[in-house]
């Protein structure tokens, strides 16, 4: 049995915590970026994730990503977190599991972003939790778990490429169809409410996400030193790139830019970060910054309500980065890995890549698709355009974001008087 | 009698109106931040290459209850205060009033400015 190594564990730890961090701060990403009057509704969404994944992985998820099972899940040998003393390696099994546990949350709220101002929230708590058990862990399973068909195949996913972003970005784009465009869309005015807050919590998330990146290594050595610095090199890169396309394409640089294009840059990264080289990693952050900023047109053109743009960011930057793997990986970086189409390794190896890619894609948008109709045919997925046009921090939470004036406060009482009402059945059609 | 002088100017003069008011002795007046659009065109806003156009310009709206008597002068000030010679630089308006009443005292008219 391996030795348990303090600074390993230390650094594990210290990844789980600023990875949970990482909702919190697309929940501001996201949250800036809706109207004033959603706010909290999207803010909800995320925070909401991290109560019910938490609640959800501890009971079964975690087996079912990383039970020895069979090739394509896990199984029920970890459920109710059993056996933990079994996994043992430098780390303590219970640290593996908290990691995974922040990755399991962040995955499923990087979909809110696409569903934005107009998802019931009692059809959210469900879709979440059946996606969470169906799909994240699953894939997880395939590409994660060492007797996982992709990983014993040899793609390469360093952080979640594939598991996290692909998957949640071809999920996002799926239930935003299913679910329909908001009311208004595209004439009106979805301006962003508080770009400060987008700014904000890009910076979250890039602290963050040297936890998930680096902390992937599951050690602190030097594969660890590796991940960290091409995610800082790619990231910054990948501003650059995003703002040149503005620069060029709408004459101005925009701070709105400046932070989609850090965010690209972590998403495509994020596969690649403990494989390619430092000078990888700029090729890396360069192309996704300027892809992912003309991807953003696409929504438009097919008429999908992808709101804050997951597909653009998420999905192309997800599927870019794994492939780019495939291309950039060194064997220098990581002897676990495998030498890229430009170190001299063969084709095989993008191929591996691609395969990964297209089975993500392919099983996501399927059970996504299935838990989406579910719910629309059953409960509904979606909210009355009355209440989208009043918001959903008040039709869903009654809570006002801001208040910035003494005017039209009525009188206060310690106690609700509120009682639950009876929603008469035609209303809830 | 009193008179009732309404201006919408260009946010960064307010400063400058409010010096040029205390000049004449006015003890007090209204501001508000209010929006609009005339002669003066809006921008255009781009998100991750949305285009926004953003009609509606913001705007100060300045508001004094004076006398009769001082209503041309003070009107004089305000526009000259507020003037930059360019579109947009906003318009002053007066209409008589019928009644001021000082909520304090109950001091009506030209006693209540």
């Amino acid at each position: 049995m391996v030795k348990l190594d303090s600074g390993d564990t230390a650094w594990m730890l210290i990844s789980a915590a600023i990875v949970l961090f990482m909702t919190p701060g697309l929940a501001f990403f996201y949250g800036g970026m809706v109207r004033a009057k959603n706010v909290l509704g999207m803010i909800m969404q995320n925070f909401f994730a991290i109560g019910i994944v938490t609640l959800v992985w501890s009971l079964l998820g975690f087996s079912l990503a990383f039970g020895s099972g069979n090739g394509f899940w896990g199984g029920f040998h970890f459920a109710a977190l059993q056996h933990l003393n079994e996994g043992n390696t430098t780390i303590p099994y219970v640290v593996f599991v908290a990691f995974q546990m922040m990755f399991a949350i962040i995955t499923p709220a990087l979909i809110t972003g696409a569903v934005a101002d107009r998802m019931k929230f009692s059809a959210f708590a469900i879709f979440i939790t059946l996606w969470s058990l169906f799909v994240y862990s699953p894939i997880a399973h395939w590409v994660w778990a060492t007797n996982g068909w992709l990983f014993k195949r040899g793609a390469m996913d360093f952080a979640g490429g594939t598991v996290v972003h692909a998957n949640a970005g071809i999920a996002a784009i799926v239930l935003a169809l299913v679910l329909g465009k908001r009311v208004g869309w595209p004439s009106g005015d979805f301006r962003p409410h508080n770009v400060p807050f987008v700014l904000l919590g890009t910076g979250i998330l890039w602290v963050g996400w040297f936890g998930f990146n680096a902390g992937s290594a599951l050690a602190a050595n030097t594969l660890a030193g590796f991940a960290l610095l091409n995610t800082q090199i790619a990231t910054g890169v990948a501003i650059l790139g995003w703002l040149a396309v503005e620069k060029l394409r709408d004459g101005k640089a925009t701070t709105l830019g400046a932070a989609s294009g850090a965010v690209a840059g972590l998403v495509a990264i994020t596969p690649a970060c403990g494989f390619v080289s430092p000078m990888g990693s700029i090729a890396v952050g360069g192309i996704a910054g300027v892809v992912c900023a003309l991807a953003t047109s696409i929504k438009g053109k097919v008429g999908i309500d992808d709101s804050l743009d997951v597909g653009a960011v998420h999905l192309v930057g997800g599927v870019l980065g794994a492939l780019l793997t495939g291309l950039f990986a060194t064997v220098d970086t990581n002897s676990a890995g495998h030498d890229g189409v430009f170190y001299g390794g063969p084709w095989s190896v993008f191929g591996e890549q691609a395969l990964a890619v297209g089975a993500t894609l392919g099983y996501s948008a399927v059970v996504t698709l299935i838990i989406a109709l579910a719910i629309k045919y059953t409960i509904g997925l979606r909210m009355t355009d009355e209440d989208q046009v009043t918001g959903m921090d008040e039709a869903l939470h009654g809570e006002t974001a801001y208040r910035y004036t003494s005017i039209g406060g009525g009188g206060g009482s310690l106690t609700s008087s509120v009682t639950p009402v009876k929603v008469p059945e035609e209303a809830q059609a | 009698m009193t008179k009732l002088v309404t201006a919408v100017i260009k946010p960064f003069k307010v400063d400058d109106v409010k010096t040029a008011l205390e000049k004449l002795g006015v003890h007090g007046l209204t501001v508000s931040e209010v929006q609009g659009f005339g002669r003066q065109k809006g921008h255009t806003e781009v998100y991750r290459g949305a285009e926004y156009k953003v009609d509606f310009v913001p705007k100060i709206k300045i508001e004094v209850v004076v006398s009769d008597e001082a209503a041309d002068e003070l009107v004089a000030a305000i526009t000259a205060a507020a003037q930059t010679g360019k579109i947009g630089d906003g318009k002053v308006w007066v209409v008589p009033v019928e009644s001021v009443i000082r909520v304090r005292t109950g001091e009506r008219g030209d006693d209540a400015i």
